[in-house]
């Protein structure tokens, strides 16, 4: 009976452990976000002054100061960012669907080394091509353009790797052989019955592929030189190496706030599956 | 009939052909022949000389010589290591131990989910806006030293962005923060597919918790820890963003945090061709035996199921 207790109380000692580690990773993580909101919402002397726990009335101040801000172009960025990052979303999840799907289910020759093929290429970074990627844009016409930061997505190794595995769990070919008895087509199986059944795995991979574009600084960088083509993570390297003690800071932290907290509003609303997306990929893969 | 049958499964497995054509037309115009227009241009000196135009000339291997005796590169590699080091070690550490806690069904934590939920949110953020936010808090005046003046903790600005570890720090603290998260929710779905009657039977035996960590739980991670270990390596060669605006590029104090990518950067800008190419080769092949090496451990994992 003693050592029950004991143990017990071990447990419960080690759960206080375990309460005060998180919240202390909680704040570390939280802690400059609730400084970005405070200082996004007071005026650039009252910044200069020292830290406040308490959020100030400047938010519209600021807001409506950025907007007006000639040097940034802040809503055309943030058209320009969603445009690139929605139309990626969109063809990366579809064509990657496509390709799973190919692999997935039919049985071809040379399929085995093709799907090998993709595995490997999946972690070669992008900047490892990035020379030859901005030689060839520049030949083809295409700097300033939005299309070479849309259209390379279509060829996305991990989103294939991750709707290829959860294909392998969710979806049983007779239902694509009973299409075939109803005679459908191969594309029209495609578009209106594979894709339905992909949807939880592509939803996940939209969030993924849309975050990841809109954060996306390199590649973009070296693609977009004009004012009214950049997009947000530009206008933020902009800010960076303007001269930094002229300006209003609480401009500054608006368009840090501008950048951030469309994804987490995204976020917050869809953690749990995101996580569950994460976690599945993992012990699937 | 069985004439027929074959003939129609054929037909169908054309399909497969067909729906690979997007993907491997995109690949090959805007990976593959980029990559191999790199290899190409590694091989030619071609750079701008203030307006004069050098080359391209063929050097055959003079580009690499130049970049591995010269120290440059090298001290960008090292900065590159130490940084993702004093990021990475913590984030394992503090991953394995939170993954731990998450899946031990004893420790009944409350609130799990909304812990899981705020620290993987950092990996979502936008690296550059995390960086500027974390250039602005910690700026000489900034709400960081406000603050630790006000607690009594420092009498006067700790100026974080002049100093070499204070730099170094804040880029590792960043990626951490952006990565303990992923790492902690990997390694969970790792422990959760341990097959729980080897937990019991070590319990019954009378295994402390730790030992049952140590001796159990590791072991059978083994093969995923491997994996977090050889992406995250991935990631650390390709850190840019956060040291680029943090440092506005200039990778101070003195290059001390100036790392690989932000080397090709600075080549890519001033048009040295030769350079970007040959530092583009040396990074794709450090990639791709990485790259090989993940593939080996992916594939062992699909074959085992966690052994």
């Amino acid at each position: 009976m003693e050592g029950v207790g004991r143990k017990r109380r071990r447990i419960r000692f080690k759960s206080v452990v375990v309460y005060i580690v998180l919240i202390l990773l909680t704040f570390l993580c939280l802690f400059p976000f609730y400084i970005l909101i405070i200082n996004s919402t007071r005026y650039h002397p009252e910044i200069q002054q020292g830290f406040s726990f308490v959020p100030g009335k400047a938010f519209m101040y600021n807001f409506k100061n950025l907007m007006h801000d000639a040097n940034l172009p802040v809503l055309k960025a943030l058209r320009n960012s969603f445009i690139i990052s929605a139309s990626t979303a969109i063809l990366t999840t579809y064509f990657s669907t496509m390709t799973a799907y190919a692999i997935h289910a039919y049985n071809f020759r040379g399929r085995n080394a093709i799907f090998t093929f993709i595995l490997m290429i999946m972690m070669v970074p992008s900047q490892v091509s990035a020379l030859g990627f901005v030689n060839l844009v520049r030949k083809m016409d295409l700097i300033d353009n939005f299309i070479p930061l849309i259209i390379p997505s279509i060829a996305a190794p991990i989103v294939f790797f991750f709707i290829k595995q959860y294909m392998e769990n969710s979806l049983p070919m007779d239902i694509v052989e009973a299409a075939r008895i109803d005679g459908a087509h191969e594309f029209r199986i495609f578009n209106t019955i594979i894709i339905p059944i992909a949807k939880p795995a592509i939803a996940v991979q939209i969030i993924f592929t849309f975050t990841s574009s809109w954060n996306n600084y390199f590649i973009p960088s070296l693609i977009l030189n004009d004012a009214k083509k950049k997009t947000l993570p530009i206008l933020i390297a902009q800010l960076r190496s303007a001269d930094f003690l002229k300006f209003d800071m609480g401009k500054v932290y608006m368009l840090i706030a501008l950048s951030i907290f469309p994804v987490v509003i995204v976020y917050m609303f869809l953690s749990k599956s995101i996580i569950r997306g994460v976690a599945i990929g993992s012990v699937k893969g | 009939m069985a004439k027929r049958r074959k003939k129609s499964c054929v037909s169908y497995n054309k399909w497969g052909y067909i729906f690979l054509i997007p993907f491997f037309a995109v690949y090959i115009v805007f990976s593959l022949v980029p990559l191999i227009s790199v290899f190409y241009n590694s091989l030619f000196e071609n750079y701008r000389s203030g307006l004069k135009q050098i080359g391209p000339n063929f050097v055959g291997l003079q580009n690499f010589k130049t970049l591995l005796s010269n120290s440059d590169m090298l001290t960008f590699a090292k900065n590159t290591i130490v940084i993702w080091l004093i990021g990475f070690i913590p984030q394992i550490l503090i991953s394995l131990l939170l993954a731990a806690w998450f899946a031990n069904t004893r420790l009944r934590i409350r609130a799990a989910g909304f812990f899981k939920g705020v620290i993987y949110m950092p990996n979502l953020i936008m690296a550059s806006a995390f960086s500027m936010l974390f250039f602005t808090l910690f700026s000489d005046n900034g709400p960081i030293n406000d603050l630790l003046i006000k607690m009594g903790i420092l009498d006067e600005p700790f100026r974080f962005l002049s100093n070499v570890g204070g730099t170094r720090g804040l880029i590792a603290l960043m990626n951490f923060l952006m990565w303990f998260g992923n790492t902690t929710i990997l390694l969970m779905a790792g422990i959760l597919g341990i097959d729980t009657s080897l937990f019991e039977a070590a319990e019954v035996d009378g295994a402390t918790q730790f030992k049952i960590f140590r001796l159990i739980t590791l072991p059978l991670l083994r093969p995923i820890l491997l994996y977090v270990l050889i992406t995250s390596m991935i990631g650390g060669i390709q850190m840019f963003d956060v040291p680029q605006i943090l440092t506005n590029g200039s990778g101070n104090p003195n290059s001390t945090s100036k790392t690989l990518i932000m080397f090709l950067n600075q080549h890519l800008y001033s048009k040295n061709y030769g350079m970007a190419g040959a530092l583009s080769v040396i990074l794709f092949i450090l990639t791709a035996i990485l790259s090989l090496l993940v593939y080996f451990t992916v594939s062992k994992r699909s074959e085992k199921r966690w052994g």
